[in-house]
């Protein structure tokens, strides 16, 4: 079987840095963007199994590239996983509403994120 | 014997109880070394394993069944050597969670579900209930055996209060409230019920040995003579075997099976050896002395059993031979002390049972009615959850009783002890499914732990009770004889045929089947939800989790005061300002300055409520005050801290390096920066911390993954990191250092220092300072109008400050292949005009405004993210305002570049 | 050390799950006395006595170790 393929977006490449060095070490394929638009490019390309998605971002936004992505019949099985600063009920709400498998919040702590994306591939 | 000398014992001996629980309740609050700690007392008490069912009751079955009643003992026996990972697991799970009882447990697993508490506490409530009630029965039929003994059995009394069983069921629950919930304890320890049981099951052991010898050595020659007479008889040389006492292979392993969960599964068992145990060390020496103790009470039990029936024949109830043979010996006083051993036996079981039940049934059931329903009050009117609470178990242990003693009446009178015992156990080991494979499978889901449990709960209720209570006659019989709707296949003691099995056999087997089963495929087929997820996880590698606080997922943050008001409500005011004053030194805060109690308190919180109330419940109450937040000041301050201790202590790096101390630096001084900022306001807190979060989530991140992963990286990697490490945590104290310029300038406690300043010079000097960065980027500055001094009064660091933002600024968004700056200078009435120019892109209309708030930020299409921390022109448009000025951008298209123009106007 | 303890108080698990079972069990299933005692009896209380004991020994093991 093929390595398991995760996008990361965020607008920090510092963050995608320490994420991708994570899920490498995991065996995950790993591509990057960083920013929405960017990442629906890739997205097409890529065909990411896992998609890591941070929220606020210039041009599109992450909600907005949430629901886009659930638009595309070829990424229907994409998962999407939320990692944002934004912590408040209401964008979870938002979150979970534009299509997300699951929200968690940053500064994450790696073994989560780790535990997280594994889970997520195991109950594919 | 006179009844006024059974009862008159019983209470002595009662009182006794009273004494020791009193006693070692008072030593545990004088903190001493608990006597409960002892390793030897927890496998007493663990003895509670054996009521009145093995004091009587197995005596009656080996007339029947032979050596089958081993089985019993035999099953939990087996499972000992397990206890090490399995019963280890279990404890320190329970006491991560501080969780309260086996529904608690359960419920915690799947997602703190309310629901599933509900199931579990009704499957254990209406399973235990016949196991309650043999235990008033046999202490029924023991007074009556003492006190009747060779006359005919008293007829039954037309009204309940000539009926002894229910004066005995008075007196139990009366007992069991007494000592059952006498205080709340947020762990639902008692160590003064532990003592008393333990000191039980030594009465009880000892009594039954006793019998045993007098049989065994004063009526006959010891076993020898005893089993060689009994060999001569067919009726006692039945009982050599499992074949002559019609025991299959099957039903062994099933009753061998059913012992082996109840041991753990039953709620008296699990909240002995989990709630009550005071460490999980106490575990290695219980694995063998408690099946030590098990072994010595069985030893007697079939030579007992033997001469009874030599004796009696058929005369006399097998299940009263304990008392009957001293009695028909003249041997009173032997009758009494087994009557009292038989007596502690059925009280110990009474009391932890229903006191078990109850915390069950108050946190699952009626808390969370009462919190739905809001019975609990709102805000101030705050109704003292606490007493309220115990008030609720009082009932509860009432109820149940009052439950017991009804079956026992309607239904238990027509079966053996053992038979309805096992009727229990059966339902206990419903519960199996869904607690083993929720700690040893992560993919257990709440869906299939509810399907599982509720399918298995109906197989058990429709083979085993409803047809004990159609033969008892309150149900019609008809579904026993011909199956339900007169379906033969329906037959509750041969469901879809399966016939020649004894009742609890089958019934053990289709119920835990199907429960099984659906467990399983339910799970499978299931999504867990996220709070299901994490709770499995920690389930299932709770090793991974120990010593550690922060194990959820989510951050979640509440008013300190709403906090502190519910804890009131359930834990009463004394304990809330212990746990806060506990939490206080345990981290060395200082709550009341805090309007936001962060994650951890929260947490902290939840677990003392759980202690109370349940997790389910605690979590409940919890999301009425508590709003999910993603991270506290508090937060920042602790990771950076940790950061700056895993850099310093992580000299693995072979580092001596510059770097390293710089980053150590710079996260001391933002540490310390930062404790300043608990005097800002918690609305510009919440701003600030937002901002804060990135580049905390790198550092939290790289450096974990530095000091992790040390092997993994090669020294270029490192490097690379740190250097992030370095530039991130830079932007973390320009943050800070902004966010307190701020603070100082809007608050006036550092007023403008006012002086005739040549701004001129100040341009020119700041143009200098800058002079290596325009150069780093081929960035050529024009200074217009500096050729006269352009006087004015005004705080010239503020001032400097001004222009050196608007100059970086410029900087950063002018053309970056052939950069341009212009700085013009000129006095309008008596206003000086300061203006900035670059050439990039401009900035769009709809932006022009919103630049000089907090946190905006804009995004150069060539540049990518700007590393600025957004409030740079704030703090310029403050100093300007402070001084009496103006500021305003002029940008006409982004079309076309022209540049940004900023023009600040400030009194002469 | 801990993982060895666990491996033997499994072993010891299961050989006693086999002793205390069928087939095993209808070896002693007769009608007879073994040194005075009913066999079924006698086997089945010797048995659970030495359990008892290996039990004792794995648990305790630990202590001689430093």
């Amino acid at each position: 079987m093929d390595a398991a393929k995760v996008l990361i977006v965020d607008d920090e490449p510092n963050i995608v840095l320490a994420i991708e060095f994570l899920l490498q070490r995991e065996g995950y394929r790993t591509e990057k963007a960083y920013d929405g638009i960017q990442a629906l490019e890739v997205a097409e390309a890529f065909q990411p199994d896992i998609l890591i998605l941070d929220v606020m971002m210039p041009g599109l936004n992450g909600f907005e590239v949430g629901q886009k992505i659930r638009q595309m019949p070829a990424l229907e099985y994409t998962k999407i996983i939320f990692l944002t600063a934004k912590g408040t009920q209401r964008d979870k709400e938002t979150g979970y509403a534009s299509g997300a498998e699951m929200y968690m919040i940053k500064p994450f702590d790696n073994e989560e994120l780790v535990a997280a994306v594994n889970e997520m591939m195991a109950y594919g | 014997m006179g009844l006024s000398v059974v009862v008159g014992c019983s209470l002595a001996y009662i009182s006794l109880l009273f004494l020791i629980a009193w006693w070692v309740d008072k030593r545990a609050t004088e903190l001493r070394p608990g006597i409960v700690s002892s390793p030897y007392v927890y496998a007493l008490s663990l003895a509670v394993y054996c009521t009145a069912w093995t004091f009587f009751g197995s005596v009656g079955r080996a007339t029947t069944g032979g050596l089958s009643f081993l089985g019993v003992y035999l099953g939990p026996t087996l499972l000992a050597p397990l206890w090490f990972m399995l019963l280890r697991k279990i404890i320190l799970i329970s006491k991560n969670q501080r969780i309260t009882s086996i529904a608690d447990f359960i419920s915690a697993r799947y997602g703190k579900s309310t629901n599933i508490g509900v199931m579990v506490t009704l499957i254990a409530v209406l399973g235990i209930v016949p196991y309650i009630s043999i235990q008033l029965k046999a202490v029924t039929f023991g007074i009556n055996t003492l006190t009747h003994f060779g006359e005919a059995a008293p007829a039954p009394k037309p009204h309940f209060w000539q009926d002894a069983a229910f004066w005995v069921t008075l007196a139990m629950a009366l007992f069991t409230v007494v000592f059952g919930t006498r205080k709340l304890d947020p762990n639902e320890r008692h160590e003064g019920l532990v003592a008393a049981i333990a000191f039980e099951s030594i009465v009880k052991l000892i009594a039954f040995i006793m019998v045993g010898v007098f049989v065994t050595f004063g009526l006959y020659n010891g076993f020898d003579d005893l089993f060689g007479k009994a060999l001569q008889q067919e009726q006692t040389a039945r009982m050599f075997t499992f074949s002559g006492s019609g025991i299959t292979p099957f039903s062994w392993n099933m009753l061998m099976l059913l012992s082996l969960f109840a041991i753990i599964l039953l709620p008296r068992q699990f909240h002995i050896s989990v709630v009550e145990n005071t460490h999980p060390r106490q575990i290695t020496k219980a694995m063998w002395v408690f099946p030590l103790y098990l072994l010595l009470i069985n030893i007697f039990v079939l030579p007992v059993a033997m001469a009874g029936k030599m004796a009696f024949g058929d005369t006399i109830h097998p299940d009263t031979y304990v008392l009957s043979i001293p009695l028909s010996q003249g041997a009173n006083w032997l009758a009494l002390i087994a009557f009292i051993g038989g007596f502690s036996a059925a009280t110990s079981m009474i009391v932890v049972e229903a006191t078990a039940l109850s915390i069950m049934f108050s946190n699952h059931v009626v808390v969370p009615l009462l919190i739905k329903t809001r019975l609990f009050g709102q805000g101030k009117d705050m109704v003292d959850g606490a007493s309220r609470l115990l008030d609720i178990r009082r009932i509860c242990i009432m109820l149940m009783l009052f439950l017991a003693y009804l079956y026992q009446k309607s239904v238990g009178s027509t079966y053996d002890l053992v038979s309805v015992g096992l009727i229990s156990f059966t339902a206990a080991a419903q519960l199996a499914p869904s607690l083993i494979g929720g700690i040893y499978w992560k993919r257990g889901t709440r869906q299939g732990a509810i399907t599982g449990l509720a399918i298995g709960f109906l197989f058990w209720a429709y083979c085993l009770p409803l047809p004990s209570m159609a033969q008892a006659g309150i149900i019609s019989d008809e579904f026993v004889k011909n199956g339900l709707f007169g379906l033969s296949f329906l037959k509750p003691y041969s469901l879809f045929g399966l016939s020649g099995l004894d009742p609890i056999t089958h019934a053990a087997f289709w119920s835990l089947l199907f429960n099984t089963w659906f467990y399983s495929i339910v799970s499978i087929n299931s999504k867990p939800s996220m709070l299901n997820l994490t709770q499995a996880d920690l389930f299932v590698n709770i090793s991974k989790y120990i010593g550690r606080q922060d194990s959820d997922i989510l951050k979640r943050e509440a008013k300190v005061s709403e906090l502190r008001n519910m804890l009131n409500r359930f834990l009463g005011e004394q304990r809330t300002i212990a746990m806060f004053q506990e939490y206080e030194s345990m981290n060395q805060v200082k709550l009341g300055q805090q309007q936001l109690a962060q994650a951890d308190l929260v947490n902290f919180a939840e677990t003392h409520l759980a202690g109370a109330i349940g997790a389910a419940s605690a979590r409940l109450v919890l999301d009425s005050v508590v709003k999910e937040e993603a991270i506290t000041m508090d937060e920042v301050m602790r990771i950076l801290e940790q950061t700056r201790e895993a850099v310093e202590h992580g000299r693995l790096m072979e580092a001596k390096n510059a770097e390293l101390k710089t980053l150590t630096l710079q996260l001391t001084t933002a540490n310390d920066q930062l404790k300043n900022l608990d005097r800002l306001k918690a609305d510009f807190i919440t701003t600030v911390t937002h901002e804060l979060r990135t580049p905390v989530t790198s550092i939290k991140s790289l450096s974990k993954i530095i000091l992790d992963y040390s092997d993994e990286l090669d020294d270029n990697r490192k490097q690379e990191y740190l250097r992030i490490l370095v530039m991130e945590s830079d932007r973390i104290s320009r943050l800070i250092n902004q966010v307190l310029d701020i603070e100082k300038i809007q608050s006036n406690e550092a007023p403008l220092n006012l002086d005739t300043v040549n701004l001129s010079d100040l341009v020119r000097q700041a143009a200098r300072g800058m002079e290596q960065m325009f150069a780093e980027k081929q960035v050529t500055i024009r200074l217009h109008g500096t050729d006269k001094p352009n006087n004015l009064r005004a705080d010239r660091d503020r001032l400097m400050q001004v222009i050196v933002n608007l100059l970086s600024n410029a900087l950063k968004f002018c053309n970056p292949e052939d950069g341009q700056i212009d700085v013009e200078l000129e006095q309008s009435g008596d206003k000086m005009l300061l203006r900035v120019r670059d050439n990039g892109l401009g900035i769009p209309p709809t932006m022009q405004q919103l630049i000089f708030e907090k946190f905006t930020q804009l995004h150069s299409q060539t540049q990518g993210k700007p590393h600025g921390t957004g409030l740079g022109l704030f703090i310029t448009k403050s100093i300007v305002e402070k001084h009496g000025g103006s500021i305003r951008v002029e940008s006409h298209s982004v079309a076309v570049p022209q540049g940004a123009m900023f023009e600040v106007r400030i009194p002469v | 050390m801990a993982d060895d303890r666990s491996a033997r108080l499994l072993l010891t698990f299961c050989l006693f799950l086999l002793l205390l079972n069928y087939p095993l069990l209808t070896i002693v299933d007769k009608t007879e006395l073994w040194f005075g005692f009913p066999a079924l009896y006698f086997y089945m209380f010797l048995v659970w006595g030495i359990m008892i004991f290996v039990i004792a020994q794995i648990v305790k093991q630990r202590k001689k170790k430093p």
